[in-house]
């Protein structure tokens, strides 16, 4: 019931193409991750399913419904907003409560879904506070709690964690995730953080410039990228991508993959070591003038900056990319 | 220590600099000083000192100067029943004049703040009253109703409209509340833009239908806008002057006689200058209490987002 799907979907404002051609299926109670730099077009899709921008093309179905044409009261959606979007002149419960007042809930349904959504977000005390009251970390729990009040069939949160401070959000990345499974609800969530849809998506969609990358589950996006672009929006520091002699692609290896060794085949000279105590990462130059990475454990002996060194990884470390398209290039 | 020495020394080594700074400061105030001392410290000190005194023609030729009465003539005005009338309609004026406009302009800055193909047009024409004069939305008004040559020969009762005791001051009114449309429509809009979407947008999605976005969401996050509007309009309203002066001169049968007018009346027509200083001061204290219950008030009305 709680399935979504966009077919051949744009979204055009003006000249710009903030969704282009997009195509995707999301599974009832699945939780799942937009993912993309700024500008991609993340918010633009998510919105569209909410109902607050309509698509230039194509189609968008929740459920077994065509949106379309349906407005947002009417979608059986709710909504996280990056700001919380938390109304400033009502309490913490009358926040929590105004999806249930909109639907005309009795009086006693709305005390009883207000109290175990309060319990449920650790919200017992604070029902009575304005919402200027309360620090970030609160906040973001009302807007959580104004959502899951109401069962809807779908959430959509669009990164909602990026306003917290670095230790709340891993806390509440791992409450979101257990929220969702116990809730056994969709979850679309849109973030620009690859940790977050790396530990939270059971599959994540890449975006760039509006348009879908690769969609997958995360391990298989991590080691199978589908393009450059993939390769190194995904894992820090990002993946080496560089030109090696007698070669028209390019070769691909995370840094984590590459090794020094004497014997291997790439040449490189050592400019930068960088100690960050549990690792080290090793900058080279290679003859073609790119710049790679080598991360090693913090107990190697690693070289001096200056020295000349061999790179090597792997074979199936290695990854290929097309030089023009940047598209991976298995076939080689 | 070398801090402590130049602090000392300070006051000590500076006080021909010190005068010098004091009086070229002064200097560049005096002409403002000036044009504020002449024409309104002096009158208002003046206006304080009128009522204490009788108007001297009003004993002939033989009191050329004018005779104190103390707290008398404060006494008389305050409690006469032309005043109350005044005051009565200056009220019911206020009355007309301000919950309408603020209505009206909220109206149009709604249906301007949507996103729509050539709102702009909208947006200028909604404001274009702001370049109007009192004066010539009433000239407008009146040549309008001109029993003769007017487009809207409204009759009522076989009077026109700005001669019926009964319409007058509806129709006094309604040119107020057109002429200060555009600035009502103006702060509105300015108000609309201060409540971030995303609000409304969370309201839209938890189910709110507009009607409902509107009265439980943007209403109440307007409160401080519509709250300078009311006491703003309310000052602008108990100062009206223009629109009596040019449309009615205070008839039929003093049922526009609002304040200011009365004041006007009674020191250039009436000659009355000391009776009518009482009065501006009576105005004075209504219009101030009115800015003191704005500026205490205006911080509780904000929300803290
Ligand atoms: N209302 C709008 N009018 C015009 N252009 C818009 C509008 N909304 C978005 N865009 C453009 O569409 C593109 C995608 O915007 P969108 O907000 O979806 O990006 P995003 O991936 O959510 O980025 P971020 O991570 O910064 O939030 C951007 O180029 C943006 O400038
Ligand atoms: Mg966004």
């Amino acid at each position: 019931m709680g399935r979504v799907a966009f077919t051949h979907v744009s979204k055009r404002f003006g000249d710009t193409v903030a969704v282009d051609d997009l195509t995707l299926q999301i599974a009832d109670a699945e939780f799942f991750v937009l993912l993309g730099p700024s500008g991609c077009g993340k918010s633009t899709a998510l919105r569209m399913v909410a109902g607050l921008e309509d698509p230039s093309d194509g189609l968008i179905e929740i459920g077994d419904r065509v949106v379309n044409r349906i407005e947002p009261k009417d979608r059986d959606v709710a909504m996280v907003f990056q700001s919380y979007a938390l109304y400033p002149h009502l309490t913490v419960r009358r926040n929590i409560e105004f999806p249930l007042r909109t639907r005309d809930v009795d009086r006693k349904t709305r005390k009883e879904l207000v109290g175990k959504a309060a319990d449920a977000l650790g919200l017992g005390t604070l029902l009575d506070r304005k919402p200027a009251q309360l620090s970030g970390g609160q906040r973001q729990r009302v807007a959580l709690a104004r959502a899951i009040v109401r069962r809807p069939a779908v959430f959509l949160m669009d990164e909602p964690l990026s306003n917290l401070d670095a230790q709340l959000r891993v806390q509440t990345r791992s409450e979101l995730v257990s929220l969702q499974r116990d809730l056994e609800t969709t979850v679309l969530y849109v973030t620009h953080d690859q940790v977050e849809a790396m530990t939270m998506g059971h599959r994540i969609a890449v975006m760039s410039n509006g348009v879908l990358q690769q969609v997958g589950v995360p391990q298989e996006v991590y080691d199978k990228p589908a393009s450059r672009f993939v390769a190194q929006f995904i894992g820090t520091p990002p993946m080496n991508v560089f030109r090696v002699e007698n070669r028209t692609d390019l070769v691909g290896v995370r840094p984590e993959d590459l090794t020094i060794d004497p014997d291997g085949p790439w040449p490189a000279t050592v400019f930068l070591v960088e100690s960050l105590g549990h690792e080290r990462h090793v900058h080279c130059h290679t003859p073609s003038g790119d710049d790679v990475v080598v991360r090693q454990a913090g107990m190697t002996v690693s070289p001096e900056a200056g020295a000349e060194v061999h790179l090597n990884a792997a074979a199936g470390a290695v990854h290929h990319f097309d030089a023009e398209t940047g598209l991976r290039n298995d076939g080689a | 220590m070398a801090r402590k020495g130049k602090h000392k020394r300070v006051p000590k080594r500076l006080p021909r600099r010190r005068l010098r700074d004091a009086l070229i400061g002064y200097a560049l105030l005096l002409p403002s000083i000036a044009v504020f001392g002449v024409f309104v410290f002096y009158p208002f000190a003046k206006d304080i000192q009128l009522p204490f005194y009788e108007q001297p023609e009003s004993f002939g030729a033989i009191h050329r100067t004018a005779r104190y009465v103390g707290w008398t003539q404060w006494r008389s005005v305050f409690t006469s029943s032309e005043f109350r009338n005044t005051l009565l309609v200056t009220l019911r004026f206020t009355v007309l004049t301000v919950p309408a406009g603020i209505a009206l302009g909220l109206l149009l800055a709604v249906v301007a703040h949507q996103k729509m193909r050539g709102i702009t047009v909208f947006r200028t024409v909604f404001s274009s009253t702001v370049a109007t004069s009192v004066a010539v939305a009433s000239l407008i008004f009146f040549s309008l109703v001109n029993p003769v040559t007017g487009l809207w020969r409204v009759r009522v009762g076989g009077v026109s409209l700005l001669e019926s005791p009964r319409w007058a001051l509806i129709s006094v009114a309604a040119v107020t509340i057109w002429q200060s449309l555009g600035l009502s429509f103006i702060v509105m809009s300015a108000g609309l833009q201060t409540i971030p979407d995303d609000l409304l947008e969370a309201a839209r999605v938890d189910g709110a239908t507009p009607r409902r976005v509107f009265w439980q969401i943007t209403l109440p996050l307007l409160t401080p806008t519509l709250f300078f509007a009311f006491v703003v309009g309310s000052i602008s309203s108990f100062q009206a002057f223009a629109q009596v002066d040019l449309l009615t001169s205070g008839g039929p049968l003093n049922k526009t006689r609002t304040l200011t007018y009365d004041i006007f009346d009674a020191a250039i027509n009436k000659g009355d200058q000391n009776r009518a200083a009482a009065s501006a001061i009576g105005l004075f204290v209504i219009v101030l209490v009115l800015t003191i219950v704005q500026l205490r008030l205006e911080r509780r009305v904000r929300y803290v987002r």
